[in-house]
């Protein structure tokens, strides 16, 4: 009897050793795909009652934080700036996921990075739990100008140094109370999310790097850098006749000049007036696709801008106009496309052509910044929680659009469309600054309905210029023929005295 | 005596782990207040004082590991439940108590184990009503799907967790008088002697109970014990294989006819082999586990430093996964380890024992603490389909708390016996021996 009790003991002791193997291949082996599986809560809630820094501007505005409180979680994240932040710091909801800074930057807000782990080490047993604390590259000066501007205009500011990259104002309207959704208070939560999502103006789409636009005429840069980089153009060749409407070649649709005015003459002349007439038949007859192509690429199009937010939207030009029908030719350089009516729309920013605020931005950068784009960046750098910087983002190019001599005409240019008497950006001249514009007024389906487009570089005279700045006024039916001069102009206009003086 | 120093010293270490473990709680979280410590400090001592000082006294000779092994998971489940669910951590402070109590009782009263054997017909008896009571209507419940509750007054007993004592009391009786009738093979097939078929009747029976329960009362786990249960003391009254594979063939068959009739028991099959299709719904329980699990990971938590909340039933079918939690592998893996002891130590127990009759009842109530442990962590870590039974001592549930301190002491009291009688064995033949060496 008693062997026949060994035998039960191996039988009990084979099953035990079953639950040894099984107990650590979850605990040990297969833990981080439990840990990451789409059904897991888990990490969510911890994060949701674990201390958590704070987000503070540049100029040291706390623009999220959490406070202890009882009840269902420990602790509460505030946002006492309100809708100032809210598509740039974004928000964290216990059953909604997180967006913007507290998305890409949580696991710095809750020290889960071994950096901030190593600097916490101290305060393991002691009061403090460790956080992070995220310094953000805006400033709250000009965020807060940057809403008051807008107003109650659907649309856009975004405002970044071309040296570095900084992001210095991220603002779109309209925007929310990200407050409402970091409550505990989940029906409230869901209520007011449904509620927000069903607003006609998108408050919580991020419209600044999240949307898309006709760019427009401010899209003649590109189609002028294009030109530039190839010796297809310079500041004083071509030279074309004064035209009211240019007709692409296969088509009889005639693209017209704002207010029917004629223009014509050589680059500098084109940009100044904002000559679409000119700027069609350059990209269709000179530049070609792959030349628009590529600088457009170059420029940023079709890729992500690498700024640590989510949900970035890559702005968009088209690769496909076409086969080619025609040879090149005395009359039309490049020859003749399948497509040409559109790659003439293309070249003054019409047709398949979109962009975020965001890339025009960058577009405004580039040329300030003798060609190169910086990453743009939201956040310069992390603290620990004695506030020791533990992490610096350091300046990086991106992308070099264009060569430094093509950026010297294009600057040249912009400076032009201010300061030029016949200039569309008039509106955007500052006292003692050195300003460079180009405007845009993109159709949107009818005639009288436009977006309202600036992007702008200002400097010191005879300075690198130190602040680039789209501002994009959405198109409103109730006020036809809005120009980017007219409208999103003194907005950017009133950014640049502010910061300039 | 010396076995009762080293069992005092072991349950002075027990109480301390387990008032650390207290201590630990009381840091981490605000609703075990600080100032409970030293008073449950003094209560830990003071139960297990109670409970040595019986042992010294009425059975000084028992196994000395027995009952602190008892003690540590007793401590251990009571920190986890007033962890969860301080209201229910009084209640189970309270049973331990009873358990205690109980577990005097039981040595006080039945002084030999034998005593037992002749009521074996009556038990059995007794055994199925017990488990045939929740079925009645009026005092029978059904709790979380389950009919396997009783209702009188204000309390809930599972008399089922006692049927299970009295039915292995039964069996042991049953199988010294018939173990050498169902021993003998009187036909081959193949290469396998196999017993008379008229032999088989207490199998068969223990077939149908085990399908009744499954059936009746949708209590899978306790079915699959119960299973376990005749099979193994079978086996080791006959040491007859055949026993063995005919009882699993047998088991396997019910269980297929079960999976093809029966809705609760094809959702308890897919929850378990499909648990991460539908992670939500059919899988929600044993997925949560894991994922508790994973996130304890080597070392756990902490304790009072998880979100055990997360899983269902934390304090009884599910309190594995939130140990697992807070406390980690080597938790998990101390806590697994702490029952193959206790086992090993029942098993022991079995081995040294003074009669027949001990001997298969020792073994008996050892495979059940063991195998339960292996039923409800095996159900947990998904080994096994989940089934609602109880992790022996560390779950939260009077009847399961009362009925394992019975167990305790009825090994005990075996234990004691049997070195009685070895060492009275020995006083005799030394006796002897001294008077053929006067010759």
């Amino acid at each position: 009897m008693n062997s026949s009790i060994q035998n039960v003991v191996k039988v009990l002791l084979a099953c035990f050793v079953l639950l040894f193997v099984q107990l650590n291949r979850i605990q040990v082996i297969d833990a981080e795909d439990l840990k990451q599986h789409p059904a897991n809560t888990r990490t969510v809630q911890r994060d949701f009652n674990r201390a958590r820094g704070p987000i503070v501007t540049s100029d040291g505005v706390v623009v999220a934080r959490s406070v202890d409180t009882e009840g269902r979680f420990e602790r509460l994240r505030e946002y006492p700036e309100g809708d100032l932040y809210a598509h740039s710091a974004g928000y964290l909801t216990f059953n909604l996921g997180a967006q913007g800074v507290e998305r890409t930057f949580g696991e710095d807000l809750v020290a889960r990075t071994s950096t901030l782990q190593l600097g916490g080490l101290t305060g393991l047993f002691g009061e403090a739990d460790p956080t992070g604390e995220v310094v953000l590259t805006l400033r709250d000066d000009m965020q807060r100008l940057s809403k008051e501007l807008l107003g109650d205009k659907r649309g856009s500011v975004v405002a970044l140094d071309p040296r570095s990259g900084e992001i210095l104002s991220l603002w779109s309207y309209p925007s929310f109370d990200p407050n409402l959704l970091s409550s505990h208070d989940t029906v409230a939560v869901n209520d007011a999310w449904i509620a927000l999502g069903d607003e006609p103006g998108k408050p919580l789409l991020a419209k600044t790097h999240r949307e898309i636009y006709f760019p427009g005429s401010t899209f003649k840069v590109i189609t002028a850098a294009a030109a530039l980089e190839d010796g297809i153009a310079t500041n004083a060749q071509p030279v074309f006749e004064p035209t009211d409407t240019y007709t692409p070649p296969l088509t009889t649709k005639a693209i017209t000049n704002f207010g029917d005015k004629s223009c014509g003459g050589n680059l500098m002349d084109w940009i100044v007036q904002s000559c679409n007439s000119s700027f069609a038949k350059l990209g269709a007859e000179r530049v070609g696709p792959t030349r628009l192509v590529s600088t457009a690429q170059a420029f940023g199009f079709n890729s992500v801008p690498p700024v640590n937010l989510p949900g970035v939207e890559p702005s968009r030009f088209p690769s496909d106009f076409g086969d080619q029908l025609q040879q090149p030719s005395d009359d039309i350089p490049v020859g003749v496309f399948e497509d040409s009516a559109k790659l003439a729309q293309a070249a003054i920013g019409q047709n398949d052509v979109s962009a975020t605020p965001l890339q025009m931005a960058l577009v405004a950068a580039a040329v300030a910044n003798d060609g190169v784009i910086m990453s743009p960046r939201i956040v310069s750098e992390i603290r620990n929680v004695k506030g020791e910087t533990v992490t610096t983002f350091e300046p990086e190019p991106w992308r070099a659009a264009v060569r430094p001599s093509s950026a010297v005409i294009l600057r040249e240019a912009m400076v032009a469309v201010v300061e030029d008497e016949r200039g569309t950006g008039r509106t955007m001249a500052v006292e003692g600054v050195s300003v460079g514009a180009k405007t845009g007024t993109a159709e949107v389906g009818r005639e009288d309905l436009t977006h309202a487009w600036v992007i702008v570089f200002a400097g010191l005279p005879n300075e690198v210029p130190e602040l680039a700045i789209a501002v994009l006024v959405e198109a409103d039916p109730a006020i036809p023929n809005q120009t980017g001069g007219r409208v999103a102009g003194p907005i950017a206009q009133a950014l640049l005295a502010e910061y300039f003086s | 005596m010396r076995a009762r120093t080293v069992e005092l010293g072991l349950l002075v270490l027990a109480s301390l782990i387990t008032v650390s473990a207290y201590g630990l709680l009381s840091l981490g979280r605000a609703d075990v207040p600080q100032e409970r410590v030293v008073p449950f400090l003094f209560g830990v001592l003071g139960l297990i004082l109670l409970g040595h000082l019986v042992v010294r006294k009425l059975i000084p000779g028992a196994d000395p590991l027995l009952l602190p092994l008892a003690a540590l998971l007793n401590g251990l489940g009571y920190v986890m439940i007033s962890r969860l669910d301080p209201q229910l951590a009084n209640n189970q402070a309270a049973w331990s108590f009873i358990g205690l109590v109980a577990f005097g009782g039981v040595i006080v009263v039945i002084t030999d184990v034998r005593k037992l054997e002749p009521y074996r017909y009556t038990l059995a008896l007794v055994g199925v009503i017990m488990l045939l009571l929740p079925l009645l209507p009026g005092v029978g419940r059904n709790i979380n799907g389950a009919r396997i509750w009783l209702r009188i007054g204000r309390f809930s007993i599972q008399p089922g967790e006692f049927a299970k004592v009295v039915l292995a009391m039964f069996l042991a009786g049953y199988l010294v008088e018939k173990r050498e009738l169902l021993a003998i093979s009187t036909r081959r097939i193949g290469r396998m002697n196999v017993p008379d078929i008229k032999h088989f009747g207490p199998l068969l029976a223990a077939w149908g109970i085990a399908l009744l329960v499954m059936v009746a009362q949708r209590d899978l786990g306790s079915s699959l014990l119960f299973f376990t249960l005749f099979v193994v003391m079978i086996y080791v009254a006959t040491s007859r294989t055949a026993y063995v594979l005919i009882g699993s063939s047998l088991f396997t068959a019910g269980a297929f006819l079960a999976h093809w009739r029966f809705a609760h028991v094809q959702r308890r099959v897919d929850a378990w082999l499909g648990a991460f299709d539908d992670p939500k719904d059919t899988g929600f329980q044993v997925v949560e586990a894991s994922f508790a699990l994973a996130d304890g990971g080597i070392t756990g938590t902490g304790l009072g430093l998880g979100t055990p909340y997360k899983i269902p039933f934390p304090e009884t079918d599910m309190i594995f996964a939130a140990i697992g939690e807070e406390l980690g592998l080597l938790g998990a893996t101390a806590l697994l380890a702490t029952y193959l002891l206790f086992c090993a130590a029942g098993f022991r127990v079995a081995t040294k024992a003074a009669s027949v009759f001990e001997k298969l009842l020792a073994t008996g109530l050892t495979a059940l603490i063991g195998f339960q442990a292996f039923v409800i962590v095996g159900g947990v870590l998904r080994v096994l389909p989940l089934t609602g039974v109880t992790l022996p001592f560390v779950s939260y549930g009077g009847s399961s708390l009362l009925s394992n301190y019975i167990i305790l002491a009825i090994l005990m009291r075996i234990s004691h016996r049997s070195t009685q009688t070895t060492t009275r064995a020995t006083a005799t033949a030394q006796r002897q021996s001294v008077s053929a060496g006067g010759q």
